[in-house]
């Protein structure tokens, strides 16, 4: 595992998503309510670029008539087709086991405990006193 | 680590052919088509409006699953909707899908079934116009559709003769819900004038001729209708092989577009089967009607059956005939089908290449 500090925590503030590139992938890091999460940025249906898709919740029906609105903003929709991708996990809602996206291992890790290679390697200056979003891959 | 723009660039894997037979563009607003209108009609928009028979006259029957039906990716950064910036078109789509030629289909504000028929035949050549205009003139990669208001006989054969000719023109595109069914001898003037101008009728899904848009009525969710679209497709084609008019216009070719594909060799199978026994009904149908429809009905592929198996879409496209599908991606909406990814089959580099771009190029005349 190689591990690559891609952002402060600042400039991925709640709502906003960042698409990085590391080791030749394409991830796209999302910030939902002050939680991080990374999946890869390849819809696996047909290739879109999922950080262009709509952030939602996940509207269930235990009959018709009746419905529940849960884990508001926990999903992406594919700009696309539409398929909805657990930014958990990266499964996708109607094939679970079948099309999914790649999740990323990603901590919120601050300046002063990044002090191996690949942080010096950064040619931006760091800061240790900030907090960085750091991404296993 | 780089930060990066989300755009798709070519892969450079494949170096792609495509000929694109439906893109659906779009008009900022009616004031685009207002220098090729008469000032007469201009008054009449700003004063009437236009006057469609189905209610809420400039919407859709249904919400769609995203907003104008359109890809989320694909609203232009300067405004306006989706299918409205050539700019767009050309970066999201034409050039890094390799799209050699792609076909023009206006879907929105539907001349043909304005309930005026003066104004929809003034909006069909207001339109042909705007296309050639505002998009072919700036992209030559591009290609018209004729649009004609079906419903007006007299006036939709004097735009076709037209346009007949004029290389910016590949087909004559008609919407599924006519005032009646296709093949009514009242519309064969119109197979008439697509034979002697050399040109297909294309028959895109959608319209707004005020009949339900499923058989059973009107549906509760755009999902539901999205599905019986099917029905519309099988109408026309029954109507067609029923009424004659294959028989009568055998030059007379047919696009079906974005109608699916899977049930087409199931309705085959069973009319021939009707025909064996019910023939003498309709004496004027001479052959089997399958024989009509792979002699003179083409598919366009999008949106492509995923029947989760490649031998199973493989027995599809053998079913159907190799040489009668073209490839579509149906941009900007939402279910747009990237030639990189449509086909879930394991094709051989000549089936791909014979399905995305040279049955079009044989189909529409380009290799002439």
């Amino acid at each position: 595992m190689t591990r690559h500090v891609v952002a402060t925590v600042d400039q991925i503030p709640p709502g906003r998503r960042l698409l990085v590139t590391l080791g030749g992938r394409e991830i796209g890091i999302f910030n939902i309510a002050g939680e991080y999460f990374a999946i890869g940025n390849r819809c696996p249906h047909n290739g879109a670029s999922l950080c262009k898709g709509r952030i939602v919740g996940l509207v269930e029906a235990s009959e018709p008539g009746c419905y529940q609105f849960s884990r508001r903003g926990e999903f992406v929709r594919c700009p696309w087709h539409g398929w909805e991708f657990d930014l958990r996990t990266g499964k996708s809602r109607c094939e679970p086991d079948r099309t999914k996206v790649r999740s990323y291992d990603l901590k919120v890790e601050p300046g002063g405990a990044l002090t191996d290679d690949t942080l010096r390697a950064e040619t931006f200056s760091v800061s240790v006193e900030q907090q960085y979003v750091v991404v296993e891959i | 680590m780089t930060v990066m723009d989300v755009e798709r660039g070519q892969s450079a894997k494949y170096q792609l052919q495509v000929i694109d037979c439906d893109i659906h563009p779009a008009m900022t607003s009616w004031k685009e088509i207002h220098p090729y209108l008469e000032k007469r009609w201009i008054e009449h928009l700003a004063v009437y409006g236009s006057h469609l028979r189905h209610a809420f006259s400039e919407a859709l029957s249904h919400p769609r699953m995203s907003p104008d039906a359109a890809r989320v990716d694909a609203y232009p950064e300067e405004g306006g909707p989706p299918g409205s910036s050539l700019d767009l078109l050309q970066k999201q789509h034409l050039d890094p899908n390799g799209v050699e030629i792609g076909m023009l289909i206006p879907l929105r504000w539907n001349p043909g079934s304005q309930r005026n028929l003066n104004l929809g035949v003034a909006l069909t050549r207001a339109m042909n116009t705007w296309q050639v205009e505002r998009w072919i003139k700036q992209e030559p990669r591009l290609r018209a559709s004729v649009l004609i208001a079906q419903e007006d006989t007299e006036g939709a054969v004097a735009e076709i003769d037209a346009r007949g000719g004029d290389p910016n023109f590949t087909q004559i595109l008609v919407l599924p819900r006519t005032d009646e069914p296709l093949g009514r001898r009242r519309y064969w003037p119109i197979f008439e004038a697509a034979v002697r101008n050399n040109l297909p009728i294309t028959i895109h899904v959608g319209g707004t001729g005020g009949h339900p848009s499923t058989a059973g009525g009107w549906a509760s969710y755009y999902m539901e209708e999205h599905h019986m679209v099917v029905q519309a497709m099988q109408a026309v084609l029954a109507s067609l092989v029923f009424e004659g008019v294959f028989e009568r216009f055998p030059k007379l070719r047919i696009v079906i577009m974005e109608g699916g594909l899977g049930w087409i060799p199931s309705f085959n199978a069973r009319m021939d089967k009707h025909w064996n026994r019910l023939r003498s009904e309709v004496p004027q149908v001479k052959r089997p009607p399958s024989e009509y429809i792979r002699n003179q009905v083409w598919f366009t592929t999008q949106p492509m059956e995923e029947p989760g198996s490649s031998a199973a879409l493989i027995d599809l496209f053998d079913r159907i005939g190799w040489d009668r599908l073209l490839f579509a991606t149906d941009y900007p909406h939402w279910d747009f089908d990237d030639p990189r990814t449509a086909f879930k089959a394991n094709l051989s580099e000549a089936q791909r290449h014979q399905l995305l771009y040279g049955n079009a190029r044989t189909f529409y005349g380009f290799d002439e």
